[in-house]
């Protein structure tokens, strides 16, 4: 019990004092998953809105195949990106493995199918309720799917806020491709899996809690803005 | 609305249509022209709706042909506009909800503000115009799907049932609506199982029983000498609540 007071007090000491190690683990790790969210924002929405109305064979076995992929396993992905960017690697050339663009590629990857999957769920459910009528207006295809998207916006932030949580929370892709490096690759989740094992345990902590504060932040912001639009727009 | 723009008589020739093996509409031949307003008459489950969406192309008839005198699909779709019972707005303005089916429909830029700010007039939402279309008033909603369909200025307007889920003051302002769209000479193709309203907007009566057209007459004839049983039936079961 002692020791879990001074590991917490520790914690709360190096947030405190905006310890300088602590603050560029917590700038890299926003830094990756939140590029990561970008990138898999920009190719998810189209695609989960594109499976969402489209009509192709073997459209349910996509649909199902990308909601299975929601639960990818990180140190897979992990894998599978290392052994892309490895030198013997098809894109080894690239050098990227070991660096922070690499544990980007993991981790969009690695949320593409969630935010994907989430977006043709909610597209899917509105285009049950605005078929007959953009149809009848005459919107079709790539339009009437853009107009569908723009339209249920606020309800697409969840997806997005999805990938996020789980692009910063995952800690087997970013440990493989990225190799938690001092200050090169060291995100918060890597750290606080050596730290532990280490021993030094008001690091870990209190990254842990930066995190979980982080984390809770993100989904209280997103919450309002959707309660805020709802009561704007209906 | 030139001539040349025209693209009624609309012709229904034997059309069917069936889900789940269930003849939903059963071979309906009929010939809709220019002019008279047209009321789909049917009790609930007659099959009104889907036979206005076979009209409007919403669905494909399973046997059987739906055929507009103009051929081309595109001239089809622009001059032709539906209202649906539960209003489908988008979340944005009044006005943008016109402009947007405006824009779709290829209207020039700089006509769609206009067009859409005297739409919104001719149903009376013109105050409205910036706000949220999503938290209108269920008449006022459905004012402005009726505001958006006659922006377009279609040949033929399609409504389904478009006052069944509104109190009777919001109905009479649709109505207003409606007959103002039918006297500056829109066709107007309405399904309803309301017969004060058939009496109010109608010109002429189909009316429809289990899939089928058992009747086609003028709205007088029809309520005072109904020439099918069915049709009697209905007239005299529905006339108390009219």
């Amino acid at each position: 019990m002692e020791a879990l007071a001074q590991a917490l007090r520790g914690a709360l000491d190096l947030i405190a004092s905006g310890d300088r190690a602590l603050v560029e683990i917590v700038g890299l790790s926003l830094e990756v998953s939140l590029s990561a969210v970008v990138f898999a924002t920009l190719l998810g929405l189209p695609l989960g809105a594109g499976i969402a109305i489209g009509r192709f064979p073997g459209r349910r076995a996509v649909v199902i195949l990308l909601n299975a992929l929601m639960g990818l396993p990180p140190v897979v992905v992990g894998l599978f990106v290392y052994l892309m960017l490895s030198r013997a690697g098809p894109l080894g050339a690239l050098g990227l493995l070991f660096t922070p663009p690499a544990m980007v590629i993991a981790q969009s990857i690695l949320i593409l199918p969630i935010i994907a999957a989430l977006c043709r769920q909610a597209v899917e459910d509105a285009w049950i309720e605005y078929e007959e009528q953009l149809r009848s207006l005459g919107a079709r295809g790539a339009g009437a799917a853009l107009t569908l998207v723009w339209d249920i916006r606020y309800s697409l932030v969840t997806a997005v806020l999805a990938g996020l949580g789980r692009a910063s929370a995952e800690v087997g892709a970013v440990m493989i491709v990225g190799g938690n490096i001092d200050g090169v690759t060291r995100v918060m989740t890597t750290t606080i899996a050596l730290e532990t094992s280490k021993g030094d345990l008001p690091l870990a902590l209190s990254l842990g809690i930066v995190l979980i504060v982080l984390v809770i932040a993100l989904n209280a912001i997103a919450h309002l803005v959707k309660d805020a639009a709802q009561r704007r727009y209906g | 609305m030139t001539a040349a723009g025209r693209i009624l008589p609309l012709a229904l020739r034997e059309a069917c249509f069936a889900a789940g093996g269930r003849a939903i509409i059963d071979r309906i031949s009929v010939e809709i022209a220019a002019g008279p307003s047209t009321m789909i008459l049917g009790a609930n489950g007659a099959g009104k709706s889907v036979l206005m969406r076979l009209m409007h192309g919403l669905l494909a008839p399973s046997a059987g042909e739906v055929a507009w005198s103009d051929p081309d699909p595109e001239r089809q779709r622009r001059l032709q506009a539906m209202v649906f019972q539960r209003p489908v707005l988008l979340r944005r303005s009044a006005l943008a909800n016109i402009v947007y089916a405006l824009k779709v429909a290829r209207v020039a830029c700089a006509e769609r503000e206009r067009l859409a700010a005297e739409a919104l007039e001719s149903v009376g939402l013109a105050h409205l115009a910036q706000r949220p279309a999503r938290v209108l008033s269920g008449g006022e909603q459905q004012r402005l799907a009726l505001a958006r369909a006659w922006a377009l200025h279609p040949e033929v307007l399609f409504l389904d049932e478009p006052t069944a889920s509104l109190d009777p003051s919001a109905t009479r302002e649709i109505e207003r609506v409606i007959q103002a769209f039918d006297a500056a000479g829109t066709k107007i193709i309405m399904a309803t199982h309301n017969l004060g309203q058939v009496r109010r907007l109608g010109d002429e009566v189909l009316f429809i029983h289990q899939g089928r057209l058992v009747e086609r007459a003028p709205v007088e004839q029809f309520f005072s000498r109904p020439a099918s049983p069915e049709a009697a039936s209905f007239v005299k079961g529905e006339l108390p609540w009219k």
